[in-house]
């Protein structure tokens, strides 16, 4: 089955994010596929590479991005909710004039449209938020 | 029509409005903050036992054992992990999470 | 900057759903989920909105956040008939715990109970709520 994931919250402060993660590695597991993970309001905040958890906690964006690198998934932040939080890339970060990028490897920033097309293209889509 | 609640029933009205609006027949999955809803001597333990009059109830177990009390879980209330919770969003064609 | 207009899909209609029950102001998701709203009609799906518990303080007339220095969006309700989206569903026993009543309400909606929102919801592909 076809599975869309929207995470709505960033790392650490809620448990949004883990239980997002939880849920995908268990339906890869069970042999369903991923058609995009769709990160949205805070959750923009879940692709910073800049991320730097003590050594003894879990990554949460390293983890998303091995995740990606394993099965191929598409991870996309969401441009306006990014640009808001200082989610930036390199594309972004010549078109704003920014000092740095730091979008963490394996996701994309593009629009919202990508959540919608995600409810169009999946068998579910499930949120995971505060 | 799988319902998911991640709120924990004693600071947050999000169950409440849940049972009052989701039409009976569907599931109801409670994970995160939301599983101490599913908890014996509790004061949402009566709302948990009315809802299952109409509805199927699930508690995600990684959460309850985080939370210390996967070992006084309400009778009635079915236990399922990440696997079960991918199963049930299989099995249920429609589905939300009520953020 | 959006690409929604790429992903436009020839002939899938689904039923979506955007269940609003956060107040506005106090925190962002009402806003960003009107986003969301907005971009869903470039898509030709069948769009509904619900507005439930403090989903309903969305719709409050006289909204007037010149004080607090952020934008006020509510006028963007009334603009959604211009986007065809006229489904616009609120929950009776929601208002009337708030001490609303319709007329206190910026844009025509369909008043519903409980159980008439729960069985509407009942029928949607894609529910999501912010």
């Amino acid at each position: 089955m076809k599975f869309g994931i929207m995470v709505s919250e960033g790392p650490y402060t809620h448990q949004a994010s883990d239980s997002a993660y939880n849920f995908a590695k268990a339906a890869l597991e069970k042999g369903h596929e991923i058609y995009r993970v769709f990160f949205y309001h805070d959750g923009v905040n879940n692709g910073t590479a800049f991320t730097t958890p003590p050594q003894d906690d879990r990554n949460i964006v390293n983890r998303w991005s091995e995740l990606a690198q394993q099965h191929n998934l598409d991870l996309v932040v969401c441009v306006a909710a990014a640009q808001r939080r200082g989610i930036v890339d390199a594309d972004e970060q010549k078109r704003h004039g920014k000092s740095g990028n730091n979008l963490a490897p394996g996701f994309r920033i593009s629009g919202l449209g990508q959540l919608v097309e995600a409810g169009i293209q999946c068998d579910r889509l499930v949120t995971f938020g505060d | 029509m799988l319902h998911i609640i991640n709120k924990s029933p004693f600071e947050n009205s999000t169950l409440d409005s849940c049972l009052r609006i989701a039409k009976s027949g569907g599931a109801v999955l409670l994970i995160e903050d939301a599983v101490f809803a599913a908890t014996k001597g509790s004061a949402a333990e009566s709302k948990i036992k009315q809802a299952m009059a109409g509805m199927k109830v699930y508690a995600l177990q990684p959460d309850l054992a985080a939370r210390g009390v996967a070992d006084r879980v309400i009778d009635g209330v079915t236990l399922v992990d990440y696997a079960g919770f991918v199963d049930l969003v299989a099995e249920n064609p429609k589905l939300q999470s009520w953020l | 900057m959006m690409d929604e207009m790429d992903m436009e899909e020839g002939g899938v209609v689904k039923k979506f759903m955007f269940v609003n029950r956060k107040a506005p102001h106090g925190t962002i998701y009402a806003l960003e989920g009107l986003e969301v709203v907005l971009i869903s009609a470039a898509f030709d799906q069948d769009v509904s909105l619900a507005f439930c518990d403090d989903g309903v303080y969305e719709l409050k007339k006289g909204q007037d956040t010149k004080g607090i220095g952020v934008k006020n969006f509510s006028p963007t309700y009334r603009a959604l008939e211009g986007y065809d989206i006229e489904k616009l569903y609120v929950e009776k026993e929601s208002l009337e715990a708030r001490g609303l009543t319709e007329d206190d309400l910026l844009v025509d909606v369909q008043v519903l109970s409980s159980a008439e929102l729960g069985a509407l919801m009942d029928e949607q592909d894609v529910v999501i709520s912010f």
